[in-house]
């Protein structure tokens, strides 16, 4: 073929170096996404870094003219006298850790590991209904999970207090008595599919060959999971506890199941931010945290995304 | 192969392990399966009798009910028209220009798209949309997700456009067509799977979504379903929850569909892979 160059060299070297869309068809084709993307997601970026330094507000005189008020936003944030007190930004923040560590990192994660263990081991019919009912709890809108959830808890018609008086046990008032765990156990049961699912696909890539051969050796069922399965899974749970930590970090559900109540009990960031901006008209304020969380957004994105540049090396 | 003992009350074990989870799972929706039908439903579990669909009669009589419903269907569509047009030219760009810095960009992108979270951004959200004087319109809520959609959006059709061989537009360019043609009358009937992924994961995201248009929308001839809801159980005093009841199933049915539409078509793990 080389030895043919008049024929087919000239336009061999042609396909390689031939792009199919023109880099001006390729800039208009880019035009729509890009303005979209850039007026909704990177403007905002740096429009909440501007107001944050601003005492901008939603009413009154400083909504149309805002001073620039410095680093005062931050300082009233972080200002020891009551950073730890309930319903200020310090609560906040560590009521989120522990909303974090507790629901995701706990609960979502090895409920999903278990999960995804447990189907692949039990009869086709058992693995189809556990997993409708998990997936069902993570697709359906959040409204209507709020919803079910504050029947499901209600204190004197509940469906869980019917069901531990069934068995002997004293009702309990949980949205009141025991907020924060609630909202951990809810965040748990609504997310625990996404874990589930992928590392359910994690396992089933690997080669069957390394559990029979196992199976020959005598392993149990938690060996083979200690030995074969965890370790060969195990760059699909550093991806998944990075994805969970941060959608549980910007997470808004609870506020539908308690308001961030009561008396900021469960006031997570999010909650708090939506309360400094849109109820108490905060918005330099309101902005200072979001400025804040997108910090802790970047440094988990930044993470994640060298993972998967490393993976895909 | 003969199960030994010890193996088949392990299997035995773990069946029942996996049913009990899922039976927890079950418990907190157990109360949307009769309560929709019976119309003395309260918040307890109880079997409906006689069963009736009087409570949804009851709904569509509704007319701020039917109006939310409709302002969902308008925003949701609106946004996934937007998405979906958006983000198959911009992926096709990516994937078959040789524009400079592609890589640099779906970088940028990927990167903002999970830092600008709604629950972060929705001070400077607000501020733009009121600057532009869409408050309270389908418009803003449309666009606002338009925008925190596309990213991933773009990212997904990108690397479905990626596994499809260049030879098609390249035989039909070879026969006259332009890169436009080629695009419009080759490409796109063969990248439609993908499309409709994006289209499903962003119906999906809209329809579901609260934060935004409780944000964004103030009348309530503009709310969506999901604020309209959430005002029903929240300011209403006793939510009137016959109506909730039957309200929230029909809400649900969308999604409920084009899930199983999903996990028909294309085996569930697309559906909401990436959440926004």
């Amino acid at each position: 073929m080389s030895n043919q160059p008049t024929t087919s060299g000239q336009p061999k070297r042609k396909v390689k170096n031939f792009a199919l869309l023109s880099n001006w068809a390729g800039a208009v084709f880019l035009t729509p996404a890009g303005l979209l993307v850039a007026v909704f997601v990177i403007v905002p970026f740096f429009w909440v870094i501007f107001v944050s330094f601003t005492n901008r507000t939603l009413l009154g005189s400083t909504a149309l003219n805002p001073q620039f008020v410095g680093l005062a936003n931050y300082l009233a944030l972080f200002d020891p006298a009551n950073f730890f007190q309930r319903g200020q930004f310090g609560f906040s923040l560590i009521l989120t850790t522990q909303f974090v560590l507790a629901s995701a990192l706990v609960g979502q994660a090895l409920l999903g590991l278990l999960l995804a263990w447990l189907v692949q081991t039990v009869p086709p019919w058992v693995k189809r209904i556990t997993e409708t009912f998990v997936i069902a709890a993570w697709i359906l809108p959040e409204v209507v999970i709020g919803f079910a959830w504050f029947a499901f808890l209600d204190r004197d018609q509940g469906t869980l207090n019917a069901l531990l008086g069934s068995v002997g046990l004293p009702p309990g008032d949980f949205l009141l008595q025991q907020p924060f765990w609630v909202i951990v156990v809810f965040n748990t049961w609504r997310g625990a599919a996404f874990s589930m699912m992928l590392f359910s696909s994690a396992f089933s890539s690997i080669p069957p060959s390394y559990f029979q051969a196992a199976d020959v050796a005598g392993a149990s069922s938690w060996q083979k999971f200690r030995d074969i399965g965890l370790p060969l899974i195990r760059g699909h749970i550093v991806t998944d506890l990075i994805l969970i930590t941060m959608w549980t970090f910007n997470t808004f559900t609870p506020f539908l199941l308690t308001n961030g109540g009561p008396s900021y009990r469960t006031e997570l960031v999010s909650i708090y931010n939506y309360r400094v901006a849109f109820n108490d008209f905060q918005f330099g304020k309101g902005a200072a945290v979001g400025v804040i969380m997108m910090l802790i957004n970047l440094a988990f994105a930044l993470v994640y995304l060298s993972i998967g540049r490393k993976k895909t090396r | 192969m003969k199960l030994t003992l010890p193996a088949f009350v392990g299997r035995i074990a773990f069946s029942a392990l996996a049913a009990l989870i899922g039976a927890a799972f079950a418990l907190p929706l157990l109360w949307f399966v009769f309560a929709p039908f019976n119309a003395r439903a309260e918040l307890g579990l109880a079997i409906p009798d006689p069963w009736t669909l009087g409570n949804f009669v009851t709904v569509f009589g509704n007319a701020f009910a039917v109006q939310a419903l409709w302002n969902s269907l308008i925003q949701s569509l609106g946004g996934v028209i937007l998405v979906g047009a958006a983000a198959t030219l911009a992926a096709y760009a990516l994937s078959r220009s040789s524009l400079p810095g592609k890589g640099t960009i779906t970088y940028i992108l990927l990167l903002f798209s999970s830092v600008v979270s709604g629950s972060a951004a929705m001070v400077p959200i607000f501020l733009i949309v009121s600057a532009a004087g869409l408050i309270d319109t389908h418009l803003a809520v449309i666009l606002t997700f338009a925008g925190g959609l596309l990213p991933t959006a773009m990212f997904i059709l990108r690397d479905f456009i990626d596994s499809i061989p260049k030879s098609y537009e390249e035989s039909a360019m070879v026969a006259g067509a332009s890169p436009v043609q080629a695009f419009f009358d080759v490409a796109l009937p063969v990248i439609r799977p993908g499309i409709v992924v994006v289209v499903v994961w962003s119906f999906v995201n809209i329809w579901g979504s609260f934060l935004i248009p409780f944000i964004l929308l103030r009348s309530d001839d503009q709310m969506p379903a999901s604020v309209a809801i959430y005002s029903f159980y929240s300011e209403a005093g006793t939510p009137i929850v016959t109506l909730l009841a039957a309200y929230s199933l029909i809400y649900s049915l969308p999604v409920i569909a084009l899930y199983l539409f999903v996990s028909w078509k294309f085996g569930f793990r697309f559906f909401g892979g990436i959440k926004a």
